[in-house]
């Protein structure tokens, strides 16, 4: 009877929605435009870096919150180490693992860089640097993650802090995020940086820290 | 100013994070302090000189974000740090130093008010989801910390409530940017009008019931009383005073703002959320009345209350029903904040949580019972209590358009809360076996929850002050 | 129908799909994907129904990194949740009906 329900449900919404979308007429307001007009002050080339670090930079500001919350909340809830048996990692695999690790921050690095004029970026370069931990882990090359140290929370909430000292101190001669154009391209890099490593290691922990073994230690 | 009460919470959340489990109490303190002060401040600049906005990246809507403090915003604000602060203290006296739920207990209570401070301001469709999506984990987190199999059950329910709402209300805000290019409220507010496409009806309508579902209004109650009945008692009080007023203040942003053509087109329509307000109290009510464990009661009464704010909506075409709508937010805010605290506090000193197990405390904790008392007052809405002055309010501008029917629930509501509130009252008052221990308990925790109740109840003495800046554009 | 309705109209059946999949499906884990498909599906809405007349826009295509975003730390945390109720009660389903 549920089933029913809810099935006809989500369907009459489909029929109904779709039929909505089909007769709108186009919509008042251009955004893409605005961006183009204002790229040259952004900092950056790329209209979709432009938006993310400067137009609407303020919803990435929170987005990284709520990544780095997420991770808080996982060591918060308390994992218990259960005892996985995985079979042992075959020698091709780590040796493959050693080889792909390297170049992968290579490519992490060019990602950053390039996320000024092309597709990329910090989070795409972060994803990478945490898909290396990631494969090294399912090597047994990196031990899963107990509650990390001083250290680990600097580099996991490092990136977050750069972002956060750097909107408030801009804070103070205008609005927040407020970039002064000529330096809004070194600002922009630097707060990029800083996330790629902290979202790489907030990433790599989402994953670490879900697949512990007994006895690992950061 | 109104910006540092977004950074504030995030800059001491993050450090208490860095200072490692368990610590951070001091700095959250200061925190929470300074932003009291300045929900304070910024409440006198908006009486003085009207809203304040903010363009953040000086680009300005509909490129940029701003953010928009005006008298609705400031009072849920004002509301949100004064009972904060109390809170915190409370929970610095209650949570033992080794329990697995203060590990990172202050990070996620800075990344919460973060959440809820930057979600008051943001006057931007698409980042609300985001300052959504902030408060919802972190009010997860909270109710999962460190718990057992039945609190890490009552987190998932929560869990997929809070996803599934903010799904819907993110569905909508991408039908709204496809119809007009813009998801800044202010631009948005002139260009739909009660012509707008039927994509526009359906979105409003997916954003109101994704809201609805983060409220817990009835129908969709059914996570509350889990996760606010089973979390630590500070948490409790947190989620049931503050958290759920968010999804509720955002309805009424979107309702008087942007969908107000729509509002006033929408007919009978408008009819909907007070009658599941209505059946929200009266199931609200049986619940709590039969419920056996004290922290399910309160948590059914955090249902039924939640009942009433959703009665203003027919109303809001005339004055004072906005106002009613925040004092009624204010009074249930502080008194089930005080609420939660107390019951915890007896839960902590009797070792049980049953409303049967209370006989007795009347004589050893007098002010407990006297803080849970004058909450209560100010639930059951007598005088001179703020939910006096709420539903007064109510009961006028429902009486002056001949909307009877209004004016009954609110009544009835009023005797159901009473019969809840007695039964707890009339328990504590019955003599103690002789085999009861009462364990003595830190007087911060007597305290704190006394200073809330209080309020709850000398509010109605200054209410003027409140109306006048929620009205306040 | 230009490519960008198309995908917007896909979004709105992963859409239905998914909250379906979450009103319905036991297993925790199916639910968890049944949210993914859901998020997926208002993300294609937002891109696709805003550029349904061919210029590429791209404040909806940040958005939706935004959103991605979120929904990863939402996914992540629903998983560690999933596996503390595992590791405590053997089970990846939620008890039924523990309250009146």
């Amino acid at each position: 009877m549920k089933r029913l329900l809810v099935v006809l449900g989500a369907a009459c919404f489909v029929v109904l929605l779709i039929g909505a979308m089909l007769d709108l007429a186009p919509a008042s307001i251009a955004l893409h435009a605005a961006v183009s007009a204002n790229l040259p002050s952004s900092g950056v080339e790329h209209p979709v870096t432009a938006v993310l670090l400067n137009f609407r930079g303020y919803d990435t500001l929170l987005e990284i919150a709520v990544l780095l919350l997420a991770l808080i909340v996982i060591l918060a809830i308390g994992i218990d180490s259960t005892t996985d048996v995985r079979p042992a990692a075959s020698p091709v695999l780590q040796a493959l693992a050693r080889l792909a690790a390297p170049l992968m921050i290579v490519v992490a690095v060019y990602l950053l860089w390039v996320g000024a004029f092309r597709p990329g970026g910090a989070f795409q370069a972060g994803a990478v640097l945490a898909a290396a931990a990631v494969l090294l882990h399912l090597a047994e090359l990196l031990p899963g993650w107990q509650s990390p140290g001083l250290r680990l929370r600097l580099g996991l909430a490092g990136g977050f802090l750069i972002f956060l000292a750097v909107a408030a101190g801009l804070l103070f001669q205008g609005a927040l995020l407020e970039y002064p154009p000529e330096q809004a391209g070194w600002m922009i890099l630097l707060i990029e940086s800083g996330l790629t490593v902290s979202l790489g290691l907030i990433l790599a922990g989402l994953f670490l820290l879900l697949s512990r073994d007994d006895g690992d230690r950061s | 100013m109104m910006v540092w009460l977004i950074l504030l919470p995030l800059l001491w959340a993050s450090f208490a994070f860095l200072l490692g489990p368990g610590r951070g109490t001091w700095l959250a303190m200061a925190g929470l302090f300074a932003q009291l002060w300045l929900a304070f401040a910024l409440a006198s600049e908006i009486v003085a000189g009207g809203a304040v906005i903010h363009a953040i990246g000086g680009w300005g809507a509909p490129l940029g974000i701003d953010l928009v403090a005006d008298g609705l915003s400031a009072a849920m604000l004002l509301l949100t740090q004064c009972i904060a602060l109390p809170l915190a203290v409370y929970a610095h006296a209650y949570f033992k130093r080794d329990d697995p739920a203060v590990t990172y207990f202050w990070p996620l209570v800075g990344f919460l008010l973060a959440g809820l401070n930057a979600l008051f301001l943001s006057a931007d469709l698409f980042n609300i989801y985001v300052t959504l999506e902030l408060l919802g984990l972190a009010a997860v987190g909270l109710v999962a910390a460190g718990g057992g199999a039945q609190q890490i059950a009552a987190a998932l329910r929560y869990l997929f409530a809070t996803l599934v709402g903010s799904g819907a209300y993110l569905l909508g805000v991408a039908l709204i940017y496809g119809a007009y290019g813009t998801v800044s409220i202010h631009t948005l507010t002139p260009l739909i009008t009660a012509e707008a496409p039927d994509l526009v009806w359906i979105a409003g309508g997916l954003m109101m019931v994704g809201l609805m579902l983060k409220t817990a209004l009835f129908p969709f109650h059914f996570w509350l009383p889990p996760a606010h009945g089973g979390a630590p008692a500070p948490v409790s009080a947190l989620l049931s005073a503050v958290v759920v007023k968010a999804s509720f203040y955002l309805i009424l942003r979107l309702w008087i703002g942007p969908f107000s053509s729509l509002t006033d087109a929408a007919g009978l329509v408008v009819w909907l959320p007070a009658l599941l307000g209505a059946l929200a109290i009266f199931w609200g009510s049986y619940q709590a009345i039969r419920a056996e464990r004290l922290k399910m009661l309160i948590a059914y009464s955090t249902v039924a209350q939640l009942g009433y704010l959703f009665l203003i909506f027919p109303l809001l075409a005339s004055a004072g029903a906005l106002q009613a709508g925040i004092m009624q937010a204010f009074a249930h805010g502080l008194a089930k904040a005080a609420m939660f605290m107390a019951a915890g506090t007896l839960i902590k000193a009797t070792g049980q949580d049953l409303v049967a197990g209370l006989a007795g405390v009347a004589e050893r904790m007098p002010v407990t019972l006297f803080a849970f008392g004058l909450a209560g007052i100010t639930l059951m809405g007598l005088p001179p209590s703020s939910g006096f002055l709420a539903k007064w309010q109510l009961i006028e501008l429902a009486l002056s358009q001949q909307y009877w029917v209004i004016a009954f629930v609110v009544l009835v509501g009023g005797l159901l809360a009473a019969v809840y509130v007695f039964r707890v009252l009339r328990q504590a008052f019955l003599l103690a076996p002789a085999n009861s221990v009462v364990t003595p308990v830190p007087r911060t925790l007597e305290w704190t929850a006394f200073v809330l109740a209080a309020a709850s109840v000398l509010l109605g003495l200054r209410g003027v002050e409140l109306m006048q800046l929620v009205g306040v554009t | 129908m230009s490519a960008g309705l198309l995908f917007a109209s896909v979004g709105v059946i992963l859409f239905a799909l998914g909250v379906a999949g979450v009103l319905l499906l036991g297993h925790l884990l199916r639910r968890i994907l049944a949210f993914n498909v859901m998020g997926s599906g208002a993300f294609l809405v937002l891109v696709g129904l805003a550029q349904r007349n061919g210029i590429a826009d791209p404040v909806p295509q940040a958005m939706v990194l935004t959103g991605i975003v979120v929904a990863v730390a939402a996914t992540a945390l629903a998983l560690a949740l999933v596996r503390r109720l595992y590791v405590l009660t053997g089970k990846i389903e939620l008890p039924q009906d523990d309250e009146g």
